[in-house]
């Protein structure tokens, strides 16, 4: 073999390597869902959707509760940090020049890059100790603590793509430039920013960690506000790490539940902005 | 600002009004989290984070097993995922064909939107005795299996497994940025390669890999980012015992797990200091790793 057949060898050889390295980057993915068909699909009844809990020992009962939770919760926290981040987004994409919009991206950066166990923390101190309890709205407050970084920075990349002749268009007419902002820009655009919203409610609906001791869980069907409230991250966990089988067979069936509404979110945010763009 | 339009500068002191809350709400936060912490940095001091001894019944806090449980998965993971990562970037900017490229993307960011209690799950009914029964085996029969790292028996869970669940969950993220990078590689430079004669493998290793080098370190620091402050998944598989253990198949702990396990537990004020504390030192550490990573991979763009 010569120079050059080595080196075509090795050229193929590296390539073989790369689409050998993509299968076992994908193959946990595709395990983890298999694995969820076979043991949470088939585990996977009306009994899950309607019923409550049953006491330990007791086959059946459902997880109603914290499915109901999980709306609760995530809804609780899109209604607090949707509309301020969509607003803050706005600001720093059209008055993104200065102290305050420096400082308020830095501000989201920095959330998006903490932990979201320590946003429970945050979301304790802030809620749980004033109110001496935990509560369905410290759940909420972390999830929106969640949410609000991503919708900020996800609103301010989509304006900033629109050119600037649009709005200098807008105020040639003689708009102030509030409306050009509200009626030309934001309302143009709010598909994509529906996007960003909803890549963000997804990624708080699968948010365990800020769950844990802010709205803490129960067993019961709950609707107050300031009472302690189930949802379907904490109940799979809670009921992973416990030696009842019957328990971690509805984990799993929670966890198919689970991944079916945050992929399908995931998903179904990717087809709003364009069908063609899906992949 | 000047405004001629009144209606304009209402707007604008609205939005700027609702900025400055955001601003002052995080800050509040922050200065919260100090507040809750401060008892044990009077008590404890800087012993904090340097005994392991960590007692919350007799109200004694050291917390460097965390710190050591964190630090060894994080790193063990990055080692882990950043080959592969690095790999299926390159895989997919180069080698498959425009129209499997949007599958395969949309199949690596779907590993980033599985929340992390599915994989703790996974990991612990699935990797958990994968790892106990064919991979601590095979790691121990191998040459390598005499180093310290590899002693002791295996029960599944512990750092090696969580730093494996660890490595599969920062994976489309290290990915993700290796793309953005491998994208500013100009074409020009691709076509000179391969017109000097240089095989697919020789332009990847010269026209791609080596100009890209700060940006991929950049992108390996923020998977790291990540990997530190990964909570659920983590302390499902890695046992939740706090100790520093040299082997790889011992249980540990991590800052992050700790939190999770004790906070909703924790009966006295103390306690709960305590682990305030060690969130507070998790918040500074990922910060810190951010800010890094993000002035490597601003570098390496405005030096393009």
């Amino acid at each position: 073999m010569n120079y050059y057949q080595i080196q075509k060898l090795k050229s193929h050889f590296f390539i073989g390597l790369l689409y050998f390295s993509a299968a076992f980057v994908l193959a946990p993915l595709i395990m983890v869902i298999i694995f969820l068909f076979l043991k949470g699909a088939s585990s996977l009844n009306i009994d899950f959707f309607i019923n409550l809990p049953k006491p330990v020992g007791e086959t059946g009962g459902g997880m109603a509760h914290a499915i109901l939770g999980t709306f609760y919760m995530v809804g609780i926290g899109t209604i607090i940090s949707v509309p301020l981040g969509i607003i803050c987004g706005i600001y720093l994409a059209e008055y993104g020049k200065g102290k305050i919009p420096t400082c308020l991206r830095m501000a989201s950066d920095l959330l998006t890059g903490v932990p979201s166990i320590v946003i429970g923390i945050f979301a304790y101190t802030l809620i749980v100790v004033p109110f001496k309890s935990f509560s369905a709205l410290a759940g909420g407050v972390a999830l929106s603590l969640i949410i609000l970084p991503i919708v900020i920075r996800s609103t301010e990349e989509i304006l900033k793509l629109i050119p600037g002749h649009i709005r200098e268009a807008g105020l040639a007419l003689g708009l102030p430039r509030w409306k050009v902002i509200y009626f030309i820009i934001v309302k143009g655009n709010l598909p994509n920013i529906f996007t960003g919203v909803i890549l963000a409610i997804s990624r708080a609906a699968g948010e365990t960690a800020p769950l844990l001791f802010t709205a803490f869980g129960n067993m019961y069907l709950s609707y107050s506000l300031t009472g302690p409230m189930a949802s379907l991250p904490v109940q799979i966990y809670n009921y992973a790490i416990s030696p009842f089988e019957d328990w971690q067979r509805q984990a799993w069936a929670g966890a198919f539940v689970l991944i079916i509404l945050v992929l399908g979110l995931n998903i179904f945010s990717r087809m709003i902005v364009n069908r063609k763009q899906l992949f | 600002m000047k405004f001629i339009n009144k209606q304009d500068q209402i707007n604008f002191r609205l939005m700027q009004g609702i900025a400055l809350g955001v601003i002052f709400m995080m800050t509040v936060m922050v200065y919260l989290l100090v507040k809750q912490s401060m008892p044990v940095i009077k008590l404890s001091g800087f012993s904090f984070v340097t005994t392991d001894w960590w007692n919350p019944l007799d109200e004694e806090f050291g917390a460097l097993s965390f710190v050591y449980g964190t630090l060894v998965t994080s790193f063990l993971a990055l080692l882990l995922a950043s080959p592969f990562s690095i790999a299926v970037a390159v895989f997919i900017t180069e080698i498959i064909p425009e129209k499997v490229k949007p599958i395969i993307s949309l199949l690596v960011e779907m590993i980033a939107a599985v929340p992390s209690i599915v994989f703790g799950l996974w990991g612990l009914f699935f990797l958990a005795p994968f790892v106990q029964k064919t991979l601590t085996p095979f790691l121990k029969s191998s040459p390598l299996g005499m180093l310290p790292i590899f002693q002791g028996p295996s029960f599944g869970i512990g750092i090696l497994t969580a730093s494996i669940i660890l490595a599969i969950m920062i994976i489309p993220t290290i990915t993700s940025i290796c793309r953005e990078v491998f994208k500013t590689v100009p074409k020009l430079q691709k076509e000179a390669a391969l017109g000097l004669g240089a095989t697919r493998f020789e332009m990847i290793k010269l026209a791609i890999l080596k100009p890209s080098f700060s940006g991929i370190m950049g992108a390996m620091v923020l998977g790291l980012g990540r990997a530190l402050g990964e909570t659920m998944a983590v302390a499902m598989v890695i046992g939740n015992q706090a100790n520093i253990n040299f082997s790889l198949f011992a249980p540990g702990s991590t800052m992050a797990s700790v939190i999770a396990n004790e906070y909703a537990e924790a009966e006295s004020d103390l306690h709960i200091s305590a682990l305030c504390l060690v969130g507070l030192l998790l918040f500074v550490v990922t910060l810190i790793v951010n800010v890094f990573a993000r002035t490597i991979v601003w570098r390496f763009g405005s030096s393009k």
